[in-house]
């Protein structure tokens, strides 16, 4: 049976370095000490079941929760947590970091007030610092890449939920960041709109996109996904290449979820 | 009849004192609310109980109290601080002056609470977004949160408009020369009471009705991006 | 010394404290508890006539709005809206000295109550609180589930039995915590009597202001009056709304979380 850190990649230069993360609610211990490292291009899926602390790891990456104790790297910035100087230092590190983590939430997010391209051009313009005509011209070839140039001045609410993921991961595209990271992108699509997020996050790591990918999505994990992680109560249970893991008896408890899960 | 003809320029000098009135008391209730609301939502404990017992106190006691109570007090107050400092001999507030302050006074407390809930029904969702793009919290407040909290609390700070609009008339009683005084004063010198009384009412319900539809006017553009009922 | 020239010495010297050197007068506040207590019964008194006859004249009229008979609904729409959208003093002032003035009012059968100005304040606390309370009805009517209704018609029972046995008692109910709202916002409004020279708690703290040449100490007391009734009578509804609301099985909110969220 694979083990934690024994056979985790420790390579140096690694785009996306998230190393012996610790976090508890209260009393209750939700990551143990998780340590993952993303090389340029890789495509990482982390399974688990509910309750395995997979959504929390990738929010202690960009900083959406603050980790108890461990370190993260994003394109060479780097934090120590528990932040040690209070000033004006960590918090532009973690601003950093978080302007090079691109994020797609399960329940996309799409500012409500603001239309489509107005959502896509936001970051750009008021965090990046670029001109509107140059923040427009993103916007809109990224819509293209989506596919839903038409829909540039609707509002949020008048599309449907995978037509609202494609656009927020065009907004997450829009900040040229060196990694994305995918909190259960599909799990609140209804069925039939599933495929067209998965074909877009396809796309992405076809073109070589850093991504880590938290993903009820088995056939996304076993297909597109150069590295797989299998999390369990809050540690690594097993992880490697997908031929490797998805070979029945590594794990039982593998095993088990595979079973539990209907793909 | 024709009394109140005789008398138009006064009922409209006073109604338009009632509606600076009214107006000066909404914005510094909307800037007093703001402050509390966010004093509730993020200060330390002790600010918050602070923030409580402010919109406890206004809560319980009657306006007109309250009128009187900050106007007089507030007037000897002042008066023994400058002969206590040297400072000033005598002050006499302005009544227009003392209303405003009384009726911001009164209403921050209640918009405290329509930003508070206001800000509560934001889906954390639409905050967590922005600070995943790396906005700082001055950005992500004037870009994300202050646009969609005045759409949530729209509707609940027309309300209190409404109320505060009834309640300038209160402030005829210190003296204040708006709608109500004159409307008074007309109907004891013409010994017609009803009649100006009524008319009155009626300026109101015309105030009233207006701000019904400015109100649905200004709803809807803050709202542009929802669906109806989302 | 003696424990009884010991008080005396005391009382003298605390009164003396009090007028001279303290910044509120509270012996003579303390000492005038009398008026205060007409005030707090005047004050309770007209809060509870408005809040039952205005809930008398309001119910049928909610009914009629409820079940939009033709006409009567839009009359009632009218009378509502006037009344909820202009001042309560304004509507008191035409109570008291706006019917004064015509000779048949004055003549009529009903001069020696409306000539009296706490009969005059009460009537306007009642229709300005059954307009209020029309809406409030209204609202609980309407939250009454419709399959309750349908099953009441399903049993074949008549309309106005349904009505008296089902519909009104589950509406009611529901409304509490609306009604609860009422009676303090008629509490704070009940304040307005002092204008018609009623002496209710600010009436009360106008007169010790006026006899002693105060400025504020009145003001100051009623204030503190107030408070404590506002305090007793939210607990108490409190406990009312906790008990008949027991079987919604809701997580229903009490009427002070929401007077906090208004």
């Amino acid at each position: 049976m694979m083990q934690n850190k024994a056979n985790s990649p420790q390579l140096s230069g690694a785009t996306l370095i998230a190393r012996d993360i610790h976090k508890s609610f209260g009393s209750l211990e939700v990551l143990k000490g998780i340590t993952v490292e993303a090389q340029k291009g890789e495509v990482i899926s982390i399974l688990g079941s509910s309750g395995s602390g997979k959504s929390t790891f990738l929010r202690c990456i960009n900083f959406l929760e603050t980790a108890d104790s461990g370190y993260i790297e994003v394109n060479g910035t780097g934090v120590e947590v528990p932040v040690r100087d209070s000033g004006k230092a960590s918090t532009q590190k973690i601003l950093a970091l978080r302007r090079n983590t691109g994020f797609v939430f399960q329940s996309f997010n799409l500012w409500s007030h603001m239309t489509v391209l107005q959502n896509l051009m936001e970051g750009p313009l008021h965090v990046l610092g670029l001109s509107s005509s140059e923040a427009r011209d993103r916007a809109r070839k990224l819509l293209q890449r989506v596919g839903l140039a038409e829909k540039e001045d609707a509002y949020p609410a008048f599309l449907s939920g995978g037509q609202q993921q494609r656009v927020a991961i065009a907004r997450a595209l829009a900040m040229e960041p060196a990694a994305l990271l995918f909190d259960e992108p599909t799990s609140a699509l209804d069925p039939e709109l599933v495929g067209e997020v998965l074909r877009v996050m396809r796309g992405l790591a076809e073109e070589g996109r850093t991504m880590l990918v938290v993903t009820h999505e088995i056939s996304f994990a076993r297909d597109v996904s150069s590295r797989v992680v299998f999390l369990h109560k809050g540690q690594i249970e097993m992880q490697g290449k997908p031929a490797e893991v998805f070979r029945r008896g590594q794990s039982e408890r593998f095993d088990q979820f595979l079973a539990n899960t209907a793909h | 009849m024709e009394g109140l003809w005789e008398y138009r320029w006064l009922l409209l000098q006073g109604t338009g004192v009632t509606l600076l009135l009214g107006l000066c008391g909404l914005a510094l209730a909307l800037a007093i609310g703001l402050v509390c609301a966010a004093a509730k939502i993020g200060g330390t404990p002790v600010v918050k109980r602070l923030a409580g017992y402010y919109t406890t106190f206004v809560r319980s006691v009657p306006d007109l109290c309250m009128m009187l109570l900050l106007y007089f007090g507030g007037q000897t107050l002042l008066n023994k601080l400058g002969a206590a400092t040297g400072w000033w001999d005598y002050i006499e507030i302005n009544s227009l002056a003392a209303g405003v302050i009384t009726i911001g006074f009164i209403f921050g407390a209640y918009m405290t609470e329509s930003f508070r809930g206001a800000y509560g029904s934001i889906p954390k969702g639409q905050l967590e977004a922005a600070m995943a793009i790396g906005m700082t919290s001055r950005q992500l407040f004037r870009r994300i949160t202050f646009p969609q909290l005045m759409g949530y609390a729209l509707p609940s700070i027309g309300v209190n408009w409404m109320v505060l609009l009834k309640t300038t008339a209160l402030v005829s009683v210190v003296g204040l020369k708006d709608l109500v005084f004159f409307g008074v004063s007309a109907g004891r010198s013409t010994r017609d009471p009803f009649t100006f009384l009524i008319a009155i009412l009626v300026i109101y319900l015309i105030l009233t009705a207006l701000s019904d539809v400015a109100l649905r006017a200004i709803e809807a553009r803050y709202t542009r991006g929802r669906r109806i009922g989302a | 010394m003696t424990l009884a020239a010991f008080f005396s010495g005391f009382m003298a010297w605390i009164t003396e404290f009090s007028s001279k050197s303290s910044p509120v007068d509270f012996v003579l506040i303390l000492s005038h508890w009398d008026i205060f207590l007409i005030g707090i019964k005047n004050t309770v008194l007209l809060v509870l006539v408005g809040l039952s006859f205005g809930a008398v004249i309001a119910l049928p009229m909610a009914i009629a709005r409820w079940k939009r008979v033709p006409f009567l609904a839009k009359a009632i729409g009218v009378f509502v809206y006037v009344f909820r959208g202009s001042p309560m003093l304004v509507q008191a002032y035409v109570f008291y000295y706006g019917l004064a003035q015509f000779e048949a009012v004055r003549n009529s059968f009903l001069w020696p109550v409306l000539r009296e100005p706490w009969w005059c304040a009460a009537i306007a606390f009642a229709i300005n609180s059954a307009a209020y309370q029309v809406e409030i009805f209204r609202g609980g009517l309407d939250s009454v589930p419709r399959g309750e209704i349908e099953a009441t018609a399903a049993i074949g029972m008549s309309q106005g039995s349904a009505l008296r046995h089902v519909i009104l008692p589950s509406a009611l109910r529901r409304c509490l915590p609306m009604i609860a709202n009422e009676s303090i916002f008629l509490l704070h409004g009940s304040a307005i009597a002092s204008m018609l020279t009623i002496t209710d708690v600010l009436g009360a703290g106008r007169k010790l202001n006026a006899q002693y040449y105060l400025a504020y100490e009145g003001f100051l007391a009623a204030t503190v009056i107030y408070m404590a009734l506002v305090f007793i009578i939210t607990r108490i509804l409190g406990w009312v709304e906790r008990r008949t609301l027991k079987h919604l099985a809701l997580q229903s909110m009490t009427t002070r979380e929401q007077t906090q969220m208004i």
